[in-house]
């Protein structure tokens, strides 16, 4: 799903990421770890397309339409609801069964009664919820996920740790995290990134 | 092609609620104008001719447009997310397409307003020059969402989407001015036009270019 040969990416002056071989096959789990400045976030915007790689080669064998991506943003307009956020995104990615499949992701994450309220008057955590929900509207085959657990509460961790398990080995996943031992037990494979 | 008109929906209807919701661009664009008119009135000395307000009138529309321009991005950025469009499926020109539509009926609705306004304090206004402010619309949010776009990338945005916009402008407001003084504005709504078909064409085509890294 994912090879990269002396993956690299400067920018400007500022070399940022270099040297990365990996191979994942569709169905596997990769985390990447890494402290803060390593490049974990650049490597994720790498393999969603949304960064052009200036050293070695990289390919990923997914459509644009059939990935899933959850940025340090959560990517969702703060004066729309959440069932407007994600009604754009339903039909942008022509998901079918576009209400059931937004009302299904909105119960399962706890965001059901709060569905109408503006995403300003959401707390952080909940926008991270509603966060998740837009990146897994469509059934993504790759999900990227860039350290998907900040300011999740432990419920939302629980319901995430969940999501996560129900899709390992069904989908490919890329996931960086400072919190390793969270989801190390689905890993297939480990990427640690120094600064 | 259903999918596409759409997608254009479904996008201009979200930036039009966004407008609903936090009433940023139209009111800001309303009261500018509006001011702007109140400033020329008191600066053009009495016995000034018709010519020199028309002049103004089009001063007063391309950077009341401007201002639109400036916050037409301004939700994708703040949550970053144009990140989340640009991965969507869709032809990324039908963001473009959304976004210059949902800044024309912003820069419309505050004409509708504007136009009697300056007939007022000035002098009336003939068919040729509504058919001139129509198509200069069309023009400038066709280009003006296009530089926005590549502005919105920048951490100088706000100066570079005048100097890139501007200068774009200037056959605009030739047009505009010739088609608001002259007896047969034929020739220079037929250049409005033209203006319009060929950057319209220019930057829907090369959009995909500007949204990528």
């Amino acid at each position: 799903m994912i090879r990269a040969r002396e993956l690299g990416k400067r920018y400007g002056e500022k070399r940022v990421l270099w040297g990365i071989d990996l191979d994942l096959p569709r169905g596997g789990v990769l985390v990447v770890t890494g402290p803060n400045g390593s490049g974990k976030t650049t490597l994720l915007r790498l393999c969603a397309g949304l960064a052009v790689p200036t050293e070695g080669e990289l390919e990923v064998a997914v459509d644009r339409g059939r990935l899933g991506f959850l940025a340090h943003e959560p990517l969702v307009y703060r004066e729309l609801t959440a069932l407007e956020n994600l009604d754009l995104y339903g039909r942008l990615y022509r998901v079918p069964e576009r209400r059931e499949r937004i009302g299904m992701l909105l119960e399962r994450f706890g965001l059901w009664d709060a569905r109408h309220e503006r995403v300003a008057a959401y707390s952080r955590g909940m926008t991270q919820r509603l966060a998740l929900c837009r990146a897994l509207l469509h059934e993504p085959e790759l999900l990227v996920l860039d350290e998907p657990f900040t300011a999740l509460d432990a419920e939302g961790a629980t319901l995430l740790d969940a999501q996560l398990r129900e899709l390992a080995g069904e989908r490919t996943l890329l996931v960086s995290t400072h919190d390793p031992a969270r989801i190390d037990p689905l890993a297939t494979l480990r990427l640690e990134l120094a600064a | 092609m259903n999918g596409y008109f759409a997608d254009v929906g479904a996008l201009a209807r979200k930036d039009l609620l966004l407008e609903l919701r936090a009433r940023d661009t139209l009111p800001a664009m309303l009261l500018f104008v509006l001011a702007t008119f109140v400033v020329f009135h008191f600066a053009l000395p009495s016995g000034s001719s018709a010519l020199a307000a028309s002049g103004l009138l089009w001063v007063a529309i391309v950077f009341t447009a401007l201002l639109g321009l400036g916050r037409a991005f301004v939700p994708e950025r703040e949550q970053r997310v144009f990140d989340a469009l640009v991965l969507a499926p869709n032809d990324r020109s039908a963001i473009w397409v959304a976004k210059a539509l949902a800044t024309l009926a912003f820069l419309a609705g505050v004409e509708v307003v504007a136009l009697p306004v300056f007939a007022a304090f000035f002098h009336g206004i003939g068919a040729a020059t509504v058919g001139g402010v129509v198509l200069a619309d069309v023009g400038i949010c066709a280009v003006g969402t296009f530089v926005g776009a590549m502005a919105t990338a920048s951490r100088a945005r706000e100066l570079l989407l005048p100097l890139l916009f501007l200068p774009l402008a200037i056959p605009i407001v030739i047009g505009g001015v010739g088609a608001s003084i002259v007896d047969s504005p034929g020739r220079y709504l037929g250049f409005l036009a033209v203006y319009d078909l060929i950057f319209a064409t220019l930057c829907w085509a090369s959009f995909d270019y500007v949204v990528a890294e």
